[in-house]
C-alpha cells in the first residue's frame, strides 16, 4: 500500500481533494438556487445560485478530470469520496438538515463502497 | 404561493436515480470521445491548439457526454426542489455503480472481489439512506 501511495503525486492528491470540496459547495448553491424555483421557471435561468453553483461543478470535474490522471485510485478515489462528507457537514451547518443515524451509516457505506471499487481499479 | 404539489421523496430520489444513469452514459461518452479526439497536432503551438480544440468541439462523443451532463445537472435541481441535499447527494454514488459496470462491458476491464463488494456496498448504503425517517 505504501508503494501505491508512493506512486501517487501529492499534485494529484490536492487537485483530486480541491475538486471534492468545490463539488460540495456547488451541491449547496444548486440546493439554496433550486428553492428559486417556486418562483416561477425563468429562475432556472435567472438564478446567481445555480450559476455558482454549475460554475462550482464545472470546476470541480476539471481538477477531477486532471487530478485522477496520474496515480493510483486505490489513493485518489477515497479522497473522491470525501465530497459526500463535506456536502453533509454543509447540509447540517448552512441548511439545519438533521444528520440521522442512516445518513451516517448510510454514507459511510457509500464512502467504503467507493473506496473498494478504487482499489479494485488500481 | 404556486399552485404546486411537492414531489415525494421516492419522487426527488427517483430523478436523481435518471441523474446517475446520465451521469453515468456521459462519463463513458466522454471518455470515448476524449479518445476519438486525440489528434497529432501539439499543444504546444497556437494552430496545434485550435485544431486540438475545434476536433474536441465537433467531436459527437464529447457534444453528447456534456449534453448528458448538463441535462442532469437540470435534473438535479428539480429533485433539490423538494428533498433534504443530505438524503439527495449521497444517491449520486450510484453513477460508480454505473460506470463500473459499463467499463467491464465496454472497456473490457476486469471484474474483482473488491469492485463486486464496492458496488454492492453503495448500493446498501443508498438503500440505507432512502429508509431514512421523514424530515
Amino acid at each position: 500500500m505504501t508503494a501505491h501511495a508512493a506512486a501517487t503525486p501529492f499534485q494529484s492528491m490536492l487537485l483530486v481533494g480541491i475538486a471534492s470540496f468545490f463539488g460540495s459547495f456547488g451541491a449547496l448553491y444548486l440546493k439554496t438556487g433550486a428553492a428559486k424555483l417556486n418562483l416561477g421557471l425563468r429562475y432556472l435561468i435567472l438564478n446567481g445560485r445555480l450559476l455558482l453553483g454549475v460554475t462550482l461543478f464545472v470546476t470541480s470535474s476539471l481538477a477531477y478530470v486532471v487530478g485522477i490522471r496520474h496515480g493510483e485510485l486505490s489513493v485518489l478515489y477515497p479522497l473522491v469520496s470525501l465530497g459526500y462528507i463535506w456536502t453533509l457537514l454543509w447540509s447540517a451547518l448552512f441548511l439545519k438538515e438533521r444528520i440521522t443515524r442512516n445518513k451516517l451509516f448510510g454514507l459511510l457505506l457509500i464512502v467504503l463502497g467507493i473506496v473498494l471499487i478504487g482499489i479494485g481499479k488500481s | 404561493m404556486p399552485v404546486r404539489k411537492a414531489l415525494s421523496r421516492r419522487q426527488s430520489v427517483g430523478l436523481v436515480f435518471v441523474c446517475t444513469l446520465l451521469g453515468a452514459a456521459g462519463q463513458i461518452l466522454i471518455k470515448t470521445g476524449a479518445k476519438a479526439s486525440a489528434t497529432s497536432a501539439p499543444w504546444t503551438t497556437v494552430s496545434g491548439v485550435w485544431t486540438n480544440l475545434y476536433t474536441m468541439a465537433t467531436d459527437p462523443h464529447l457534444i453528447g457526454g456534456y449534453a448528458l451532463y448538463a441535462l442532469m445537472t437540470v435534473v438535479f435541481i428539480f429533485a433539490l426542489r423538494d428533498e433534504e441535499l443530505s438524503i439527495l447527494y449521497p444517491v449520486i454514488s450510484l453513477t460508480y455503480v454505473w460506470v463500473a459496470a459499463l467499463s467491464i462491458w465496454l472497456f473490457g476491464e476486469s471484474m474483482n472481489l473488491p469492485k463486486l463488494l464496492g458496488i454492492l456496498i453503495i448500493v446498501a448504503g443508498v438503500g440505507v439512506l432512502g429508509k431514512d425517517g421523514k424530515k
